[in-house]
């Protein structure tokens, strides 16, 4: 009972460090606390997926949005600007409206999601579940998932292809 | 207990602070992080699904579908972001309006 209880506290501890630091992303004047604070919004969907038992998805999201993602949106930052001249100001526009919709969508989602009575079946007991994802990868969603490697491969030739430089 | 609708909520909070990035930033760059925010919440409804509701993993494999595009999407948009800086010298989206009439 007493474990039960600290594995609530620290669910909500993750579930508002994830919020909070995306209100930070989308709130913050400077680009660079943005992007940092990402770091902390998927680092706490990280946690979020340790509690709901997807242990590989977890290090995957540690892996590729933090070790990955998170590092070309800096790159992306670090190129646009001159770093020493202090132009990271993100500016916002239609705050107000913006503010507004974004309110009126929560409102609904969570009237709809807590309105809505789920198939609830029995929880998965919390056990690996990196066999069984290597499983449906190779049987059951095989053709999905050679067309992702394509798919991969056309991105990385496509984004090389755009920064290019076109001989003039 | 913890139980569905509280991954249903985190994740709605999530998806709105997305939508409220892509629609009130004017950085191309700073847009890019409101997607980003946008596809993990899809994730962890995914994830949810799976645990709660679907008694099997095929969720989770969807999740790694939508982490891999959400990689791909990103190198290629930031390629045009830098692309774009390149010729009007800015990633304000307002400013790409070479297009215009």
């Amino acid at each position: 009972m007493d474990s039960n209880l600290i594995a609530q506290a620290i669910f909500y501890l993750f579930a508002a460090m994830t919020v909070a630091s995306a209100a930070v992303v989308v709130l913050a004047r400077n680009l660079v606390h943005s992007a940092f604070a990402l770091l902390f919004t998927f680092f706490g969907v990280a946690g979020l997926y340790v509690f709901l038992g997807a242990d590989f998805l977890a290090a995957t999201q540690m892996v590729i949005y933090v070790g990955g993602i998170l590092i070309l949106l800096l790159f992306g930052v670090m190129l646009t600007h001159k770093i020493y001249n202090v132009e990271l100001r993100a500016t916002t526009f239609q705050f107000v409206p913006g503010l507004a919709l974004t309110l009126a969508l929560f409102v609904l989602l969570v009237a709809v999601m807590l309105g809505t009575t789920w198939f609830a079946g029995t929880p998965r007991p919390l056990e690996p579940t990196t066999a069984e994802i290597g499983g449906l990868f190779l049987k059951d969603y095989i053709l999905p998932f050679e067309v992702a490697s394509v798919f991969l491969l056309i991105a990385l030739i496509g984004a090389a292809m755009i920064v290019r430089r076109r001989p003039r | 207990m913890i139980g569905l609708t509280h991954y249903l909520v985190i994740s709605a909070a999530l998806f709105s602070l997305g939508i409220m990035g892509v629609l009130t930033r004017k950085n191309a760059v700073n847009v890019l992080m409101g997607v980003e925010l946008i596809l993990n919440s899809a994730n962890i409804n995914l994830v949810a699904f799976s645990r709660f509701a679907a008694g099997n993993l095929s969720g989770h494999v969807f999740a790694v579908f939508i982490i891999m595009i959400a990689a791909a999407e990103v190198a290629v948009a930031l390629a045009i972001v830098l692309s774009m800086y390149r010729i009007v010298r800015s990633v304000e989206l307002d400013r790409a309006d070479r297009l215009k009439g």
